[in-house]
């Protein structure tokens, strides 16, 4: 089981709720990926008179935990003005906490993050950082009271998968009792798999699936690619090697062949 | 058809136009109330975008839009003389190329242009793009005059309009409710998705056609109103907040339109504005008959493309009790 700050969820496939093409293919991908947690970004505005209301009422329908992000924040200032009125709203104290550097690259801001997730926390926040790999930046998270973390697997929409492995595995190694989910960059199943392989505890992702030509086919998709790749962690890959390894005993067959040609 | 009915429309945006036009022009002494004191005042018709373009809408609406789509540009070019039917382009910028692939994989009879083909089509977009899907079959219109037009085509067919008026009409055999989000009181599920546009005179630019430009976050459309006028639009938000327009939102659309062409540093602002769009969880229009009362609603953001054929719909139901299964919904729980 999946366990997030005291909860547990069977599905290890978190799905954020932006881009799809009504609600309703929303609900359907949602009910395909058996995810029990979605993502919603608030915009501020729509918060202030509840004028989002509609829409979120459709997410609340959907009888998932709801979690939502401070999506579009550029200073830790504006996330936790986010994150509070995301508390009021939906009443939870989860909160998936974005601090975006760079509107082109869309680049957490891990100074920012941490400042935010300190104050965050403080005030009784359960906070999910989106961060990227990198393990000061992760510790300190870690050190300001969030105890799950959000790494990258590349830019937020690029669907370019796990493009740095190597470090993804360090942090996987260096963290090995937080919750990790990969968090943005996911474009394929195979890409949400390989991640779970590595021992992730879960994925989230949104845009492979909203903007797939079928995106409910292809939540189910996702859901049994994060499925194969949770079996095969658990069940112990085997380790690449450099040479052929034979399947079938070799005993009783000859080591060498006699070359009748020459 | 069968003997002529007195019937009464609510709601005098786009769809209760041309509901009171199609059922005005097959003999029936029509009403059309609206509870605005002056014309359009509460409605977001004025807000739209006008672009007819069932094909590329079909980027991200249901096959529906697409069916209906086709008859209701014919639908508009046999009533309105201001049709301009000149097809519709969509660009990206060169590192978002993958967009115009995953345009052109999600809808259906665009034609890839070369930078030649497109400098032929427009010229201030060919040497910028290098590349545009090109939907030959599309067309747009002014709203603004489209609206016009429609309010003095109802006057010559006999449609008696009465404004500032709220309340459900009595002792009409029929009525017909096309009030957008303000019939919510009765259709639970119906949300508001707002849109925001921009307004701009820009003489100097010489763009004929619609414009999609695609980005992940900011996309924009451009289409020309003549006389050096675009409309710049829209974003999607789901909030039912009919406000003004943000700074972030207008940032957004100004910023998407100088990257189409930085000749729009030199354009006027002459309207920023919001108009909140009616839509079902599906996002997908609906008819909904019941006894004396039929609801039209949930046109979300194709209200000019398919109120002709809506239109037509209701009223062929009227006349022959004909059903199109694709839109009529007798469902009370579907509301």
């Amino acid at each position: 089981m999946l366990e997030l700050y005291g909860k547990r969820f069977t599905s290890r496939m978190l799905l954020g709720t932006a881009g799809y093409s009504s609600p309703d293919i929303l609900r359907q991908a949602v009910e395909a990926s058996s995810a029990e947690i979605v993502t919603v970004s608030l915009r501020r505005e729509s918060a202030r008179a509840r004028t989002g209301q509609g829409f979120w009422s459709l997410i609340e329908e959907l009888g998932c935990r709801v979690l939502p992000n401070t999506a579009g924040c550029h200073t830790a200032k504006e996330a936790i003005a986010t994150a509070q009125m995301a508390r009021e709203l939906f009443g939870t104290n989860w909160i998936k906490l974005e601090v975006i550097a760079n509107d082109d690259t869309l680049q957490p801001d891990l100074f920012g993050l941490v400042e935010a997730a300190t104050v965050l926390t403080a005030e009784g926040f359960d906070v999910l950082p989106y961060t990227t790999e990198d393990l000061s930046a992760a510790e300190r998270l870690v050190a300001a009271g969030c105890s799950v973390l959000m790494p990258w697997a590349s830019p937020i929409g690029s669907a370019r998968g796990l493009i740095n492995k190597t470090a993804l595995q360090s942090m996987r190694a260096y963290f090995p009792d937080t919750p990790l989910i990969i968090d943005a960059g996911i474009g394929t199943p195979s890409h949400a798999s390989e991640a779970m392989e590595m021992g992730y505890d879960a994925v989230l992702l949104n845009t492979a699936v909203a903007k797939a030509g079928d995106p409910v086919k292809m939540a189910e998709a996702f859901a049994k690619a994060v499925e194969a790749g949770r079996l095969a962690f658990e069940a112990g890959l085997i380790e690449p090697r450099d040479m052929a390894s034979p399947s079938t005993p070799v005993a009783g067959t000859p080591f060498f062949k006699i070359d009748h040609a020459s | 058809m069968s003997a002529p009915l007195s019937i009464a429309i609510r709601g005098a945006g786009v769809v209760g136009l041309w509901q009171a036009l199609t059922l005005a022009r097959r003999g029936h002494r029509v009403t059309l109330t609206e509870r605005s004191t002056e014309r359009l005042a509460d409605a977001c018709s004025p807000y739209a975008g006008a672009m007819l373009a069932p094909r590329c809408e079909e980027e991200s609406a249901e096959p529906i839009v697409r069916e209906f789509g086709e008859r209701g540009i014919a639908l508009w070019k046999a009533s309105y003389p201001g049709i301009v039917a000149k097809g519709s382009l969509v660009v990206a910028p060169p590192r978002d190329r993958a967009l115009l692939d995953r345009f052109a994989r999600m809808t259906q009879g665009a034609e890839r242009l070369d930078s030649e083909a497109l400098a032929a089509l427009e010229p201030e977009l060919g040497p910028r793009f290098g590349t545009a899907l090109y939907y030959p079959g599309e067309a747009h219109l002014n709203p603004n005059a489209a609206l016009t037009f429609l309010f003095e085509e109802i006057e010559k067919a006999g449609v008696v309009l009465q404004l500032d008026t709220s309340e459900a009409p009595q002792g009409a055999d029929l009525v017909i409710d096309c009030r957008g989000l303000a019939a919510k009181d009765a259709l639970p599920t119906l949300r508001g998705v707002r849109g925001e546009r921009v307004v701009v005179r820009a003489p100097e630019i010489t763009i004929n056609r619609p414009v999609r430009l695609l980005h992940p976050r900011f996309p924009l459309y451009l289409v020309p109103w003549g006389d050096g006028l675009f409309m710049l639009g829209a974003t999607v938000i789901e909030s039912e907040d009919a406000g003004p327009a943000t700074l972030r939102s207008a940032l957004e659309l100004l910023s998407a339109a100088y990257a189409l062409d930085p000749a729009f540093g030199e354009a006027e602002i002459l309207a920023l504005g919001a108009g909140v769009r009616p839509a079902f969880p599906d996002n997908r229009p609906r008819i909904i008959p019941s006894r004396g009362y039929i609801y039209v609603n949930g046109l979300y953001r194709h209200g000019f493309l398919l109120a002709p054929v809506l239109a037509e719909l209701v009223a062929d139901y009227v006349d022959t009790g004909a059903v199109d299964p694709e839109v009529f919904v007798a469902d009370p729980a579907q509301r």
